[in-house]
């Protein structure tokens, strides 16, 4: 059976640690042509530039070849093919498909349609594994573990699939504790906080954003982003709420990390750039061995 | 006269020979579940009647469809709008056997997401949900992973 990853939880807490192991051998030694002779379609029918570059660095880091689109009007999308049809001819051609899309469920649906496997790199809101991935590669690399960690996520926690898929995936690995701090309006939804609960994780929910940040291991920032959002009013209210500056660190642990799945606006200051803690600009780094070690998962070649 | 008789003079749908009798349908949703169950496009015989009273139901819609016998994965499929619905197995004039509803654990083609953004609603695919709860009544799209609720739920 094909290996797709389309959602955090299609993988299993032995995958999570294999896929942290083959990352850190990537980190290593990052050339490894492992897929030479290969072709990957790399489908992006909506622009990302930071994931398609993190994913084709390190396709080429692997020695494949890429075939695809930028964004999709580029692409046969604009000429109203189906993403059936898409996907059914680019399936033909290449050995994997790396894809991003702005409807939900796009990449799973793909994956029914593919015979070679498919990666989702980003569906919408839904879910975007790899980010979470790498996000997990950071924590272990910073912290030694992925156990028990007491974890702030803060910002848009309504739409931000960055957070809601971490939250399941780390809720693996011991007892940690989730602190949520969000405006009114972007609350982590019902449907995770039920999902903790069954599994007797302990979390906690603020609106303030203060000086409770001292007990945190891992500070998840997040972009309020704008295209979430139907009534640009409402985006407007929330959008400079949570922001992060310097001084808001000086209690924090030793070992607090600040990660955020970037581009940044304006939530974390610039003047945390140069603090230790900040770790966001490496954490962009990680994915590329991340997503190395999820190419050559998915592809069975380690 | 007998019970019996009185019975059959309260019919206000013709009995039949062989075949299932669907009582307890919502009045309103009597088309829905005509069409969930393709009795739109067979050959059989079939009398309904709708707009009747209901103790249960306020009014409610009855559907005799002769020599035809459904299997439950067929029928269940009318349980998130037919849920009180009773079925009736006749052969030569008696009930020989009564079933219910059950809603069933997965739901393939029959719900609409109700999500905008989710790709079922945008390109020619068939619905798939996990019914996470069927109490309240909350499916999850296999494909945007987001889930529809009772009040949200319509029918293709």
């Amino acid at each position: 059976m094909k290996k797709d990853l389309i959602s955090i939880t299609d993988y299993s807490k032995d995958e999570y640690l294999k896929i942290m192991k083959l990352a850190a051998e990537f980190e290593e030694n990052p050339n490894q042509e492992l897929l030479k002779g290969k072709v990957v379609a790399s489908l992006f029918f909506e622009p990302s530039t930071r994931t398609r570059l993190s994913f084709e660095t390190a396709i080429s880091r692997l020695g494949g070849r890429i075939v695809g689109f930028a964004d999709p009007g580029s692409s046969s999308a604009t000429k109203g093919e189906t993403l059936h049809d898409t996907i059914k001819m680019v399936s033909n051609y290449a050995d994997l498909i790396v894809m991003r899309h702005p409807l939900e469920g796009a990449a799973r649906y793909a994956a029914e349609i593919s015979p070679v496997p498919v990666i989702n790199a980003g569906d919408g809101a839904n879910q975007h594994p790899t980010q979470t991935l790498l996000d997990m590669y950071s924590i272990l690399k910073t912290q030694g573990t992925l156990d028990n960690m007491n974890i702030f996520m803060v910002g848009d926690l309504k739409f931000g699939r960055t957070v809601h898929s971490l939250l399941m995936a780390m809720s693996e690995f011991g007892s940690p504790i989730f602190n949520f701090i969000a405006p009114e309006e972007l609350q982590m939804p019902k449907v995770y906080k039920l999902f903790l609960k069954e599994k007797g994780i302990r979390f906690f929910e603020h609106t303030e954003f203060t000086d409770i940040i001292s007990e945190a291991d891992i500070i998840y920032m997040t972009r309020v982003q704008k295209e979430r959002f139907s009534d640009p009013i409402e985006y407007e209210k929330v959008k400079n709420i949570y922001i992060l500056n310097n001084a808001m660190l000086k209690n924090t642990k030793p070992n607090v990390k600040i990660l955020h799945p970037l581009p940044r606006v304006n939530e974390i200051h610039t003047d945390v750039d140069s603090n230790e803690k900040a770790y966001y600009f490496t954490q962009a780094l990680n994915g590329v061995f991340t997503r190395e070690a999820i190419i050559a998962h998915t592809m069975n070649l380690k | 006269m007998n019970n019996d008789m009185k019975k059959k003079l309260k019919l206000k749908v013709s009995a039949i020979k062989d075949g299932t009798v669907i009582d307890h349908i919502p009045a309103k949703n009597l088309f829905t579940v005509i069409t969930i169950l393709g009795l739109d496009k067979i050959e059989n015989q079939i009398t309904f009647g709708t707009n009747l009273d209901s103790g249960k139901l306020g009014t409610k819609a009855i559907i005799k469809v002769s020599d035809k016998f459904f299997e439950n994965d067929e029928i269940n499929k009318i349980a998130l709008i037919a849920p009180h619905a009773k079925l009736n197995i006749i052969r030569d004039y008696e009930v020989v056997e009564k079933k219910i509803v059950k809603i069933p654990e997965v739901i393939k083609g029959i719900v609409k997401c109700f999500n905008p953004k989710c790709i079922t609603n945008h390109e020619k695919i068939s619905t798939c949900f996990t019914v996470i709860s069927k109490e309240s009544l909350e499916l999850k799209c296999k494909y945007c992973e987001k889930i529809t609720s009772q009040d949200q739920i319509k029918m293709y």
